[in-house]
């Protein structure tokens, strides 16, 4: 079975296309679940999972199979969602109606109004996308450091002055829109 | 601020985010299947024309070196030169 594996990834790394189809049946869930957690819009992630494994196909030249292909594939598929981050969703195009469809969740703290809800949401994309994208999977989604720390090619200290700093940064926004939190 | 009124800062706007951007289900798959428009990326990208390999600045350049040439004619052995 591991043998069947280890062919399929060195096969892969040769240009077999056969091969390249049965890794991405294998992870395009996981690949497509994770750039979701980071763009939040399932259209977006869709589109970004084919630029992922079109950047994974070119890059196997590169790929260790020693290392994994899931965790190479996370990592390609986070730097695509951060041009994407970059790019297309600048915060200018976030906007209040994208945030008002955000409902609150059912254990809903009833002194954090929709307006601040709002408010918050925007602010969070305003943040630059590298720390966004730290906040986003640490915070938010609640993924493990590490897995964080290997997905952005950095370490668990550098994820955490990421998170730090995207709070800091989150609470000075919102205080100058007049939101104490 | 010290150390513990900064914990608590950031505890509170962890739980603040969290309540303004709930996490999303990453556990479902895509909608459709991806795999015909990954195979229609790495088709374009095999049958694609070879690029000539020239950017607009190439040909600006060249463009401003046809000109340069035209009117100082006495520049064309110093450009060979070099060349």
């Amino acid at each position: 079975m591991q043998n069947e594996a280890s062919d399929v990834l060195n096969q892969f790394r040769q240009g077999d296309v056969d091969a390249f189809e049965t890794l991405f049946r294998q992870h395009q869930r996981v690949v497509y679940g994770w750039i979701l957690r980071i763009t939040r819009d399932t259209a977006a992630a869709e589109e970004l999972t084919v630029e992922s494994f079109w950047r994974i196909h070119r890059a196997r030249a590169r790929f260790e199979p020693a290392q994994g292909f899931e965790g190479w594939a996370r990592r390609i598929a986070t730097r695509t969602a951060l041009d994407w981050l970059r790019t297309s969703r600048a915060e200018s195009e976030l906007s209040m109606e994208d945030c008002a469809e955000v409902a609150a969740p059912a254990e809903a703290d009833p002194a954090v109004t929709a307006e601040i809800r709002s408010k918050t949401a925007l602010a969070f994309g305003r943040l630059p996308p590298k720390l966004r994208i730290a906040a986003t999977l640490a915070v938010i989604e609640e993924q493990p450091q590490k897995d964080v720390a290997a997905a952005l090619g950095i370490t668990v200290a550098a994820v955490k002055v990421r998170v730090f700093r995207a709070l800091r940064l989150l609470r000075k926004d919102l205080e100058r829109q007049g939101v104490r939190p | 601020m010290n150390a513990h009124d900064q914990d608590h800062q950031q505890t509170r706007m962890k739980k603040l985010l969290h309540e303004a951007l709930p996490p999303v289900a990453g556990d479902a798959g895509p909608g459709r299947d991806l795999w015909p428009e990954v195979l229609r990326r790495l088709d374009a990208r095999v049958s694609a024309p070879a690029s000539p390999g020239w950017a607009w600045f190439d040909g600006a350049l060249l463009a401003g070196l046809v000109g340069l040439v035209a009117i100082f004619p006495t520049a064309i052995p110093v450009f060979l030169y070099y060349l």
